[in-house]
């Protein structure tokens, strides 16, 4: 069981001195990102609050009066305190979000969970697999990525979503492809004939994307099903199995291994994810009574 | 001096493995091609003749959708196969594919193999084991497309 909690150093409440205590954050801004999906752009209403995360940690994200949910980190490590979450409208709580405006006050507890691992990954290739909304947190890894270049070799974006219509961070995502030392692949499940992209799931660019097996670090966030493709083809394509990292995604509640809500096998989500090595998740990935 | 394909089938990840004999039937029955942005390589109906490696490029595999207009399901890259109707009978295409940039391929004539591989069975079997590969991956990918797995209820 000890090997289980190795992958990663479990980073818990950072700067909050009570980790169930929310502290008050301000709306910024507000921005659609899609039919379905927005960004919630905040600070800290006592600006003397630092707040430093790792990429791949959520937050508590609390609406006051109807309820707390957790939402990762989407915004660049370096910008804190100012964060980013990207969520979609999916229940009542974050319904309740979308309706926030510029000016509101919300709860935030955090930063929770495990991180993508950015520092181990130095000197190797790196190949990020998002899918849909998987990419925002994966987004923090990429700035930190980027704003240290020179200390990866190739790394490559594999991006996969439902229509050209779903894509976030488009405009960054196009900045980002306009780089030299960047590689990014954006397909699409189904597009119109006017989409000049690929079609067809994320997984199938994997045989063919530019990086080195043997020399990889891959960090993968998306719809479950789309992760376990994913890690079967990255494993059929010779990258080491404990070097694949994955997000997995539960009902977490306290965010400090507390309450139990997101127990997943024998870990807890909130506190020992959510980013897992594959080894560690292996035996549970997929099993549909866990 | 004319050169044939068979330096460039032997490299291909599709023929990986493939004995020398083999090789030079299937090149016997190869050619190089070219087609323009936004051709049509093929179109649902027509008789399927050939298959493609795509060397170069990007193709579209597309069929229209009553109400939603042409759609594509399906992208064909550098290092893939295009076509696997000229195996089968009726030899029909299902769908239309259509470059969505200048493209380079090697086209392979469907009649030719068909017979190549009747004559030779151990070709026909190396040719429908990579074909079959290719099926089972499609099949896979379009379950998976199936699932719609970024919708909110997966």
């Amino acid at each position: 069981m000890a090997a289980m909690f190795e992958q990663t150093e479990v980073v818990t409440a950072g700067l909050v001195p009570d980790p169930m205590l929310p502290v008050f954050y301000r709306i910024q801004r507000v921005r659609q990102e899609t039919d379905d999906t927005f960004t919630l752009e905040i600070l800290p209403e006592d600006s003397s609050k630092g707040f430093s995360f790792a990429p791949g940690q959520f937050n508590m994200l609390y609406v006051f009066g109807v309820g707390e949910v957790p939402i990762s980190i989407s915004s660049d490590p370096d910008d804190a305190p100012l964060l980013k979450h990207t969520t979609r409208v999916v229940g009542t709580v974050t319904k309740a979000m979308r309706k926030l405006k510029r000016g509101e006050i919300m709860g935030i507890r955090g930063p929770f969970g495990s991180h993508w691992p950015v520092e181990e990954a130095t000197g190797r290739d790196v190949v990020i697999v998002a899918g849909g909304i998987g990419l925002a947190p994966l987004r923090p890894a990429l700035y930190r990525l980027m704003a240290e270049r020179e200390k990866f070799r190739r790394i490559v974006l594999l991006y996969g979503t439902r229509t050209p219509e779903d894509m976030l961070y488009r405009h960054e995502l196009e900045q980002w492809r306009g780089k030299f030392d960047l590689e990014i692949e954006v397909t699409v499940d189904r597009a119109a004939s006017t989409w000049r992209g690929n079609v067809g799931v994320v997984t199938t660019m994997i045989p063919r994307a530019p990086f080195s097996p043997s020399n990889t670090f891959a960090m993968i966030c998306g719809p479950e099903v789309m992760m376990r493709f994913t890690v079967m083809e990255l494993l059929k394509r010779g990258v080491a199995a404990e070097r694949i990292y994955l997000s997995a995604e539960r009902n977490m509640k306290c965010g400090i291994g507390f309450c139990g809500h997101c127990q997943y096998g024998p870990t807890f989500v909130c506190k020992d994810g959510p980013v897992f090595a594959f080894p560690s998740i292996a035996p549970i990935l997929g099993k549909s009574e866990i | 001096m004319i050169q044939t394909l068979e330096p460039i089938l032997r490299e291909h990840p599709f023929f990986q493995g493939m004995e020398d004999q083999h090789i030079r039937l299937i090149a016997g029955c190869s050619k190089n091609v070219r087609f323009g942005e936004g051709q049509v390589i093929f179109r649902e109906g027509d008789p399927a003749d050939h298959f493609y490696l795509i060397r170069e490029g990007l193709v579209s595999v597309q069929f229209v959708i009553p109400n939603d207009g042409l759609t594509t399901i399906l992208t064909a890259g550098s290092g893939e196969v295009l076509g696997w109707s000229w195996l089968f009978p009726p030899y029909r295409w299902r769908f239309d594919a259509r470059t969505q940039e200048p493209t380079h391929a090697l086209a392979f004539d469907g009649k030719c193999l068909r017979a190549k591989c009747d004559e030779d069975h151990d070709l026909g079997y190396e040719i429908y084991k990579r074909f079959m590969q290719v099926v089972t991956e499609r099949l896979e990918a379009t379950r998976l497309q199936l699932l719609d797995m970024y919708g909110s209820h997966v």
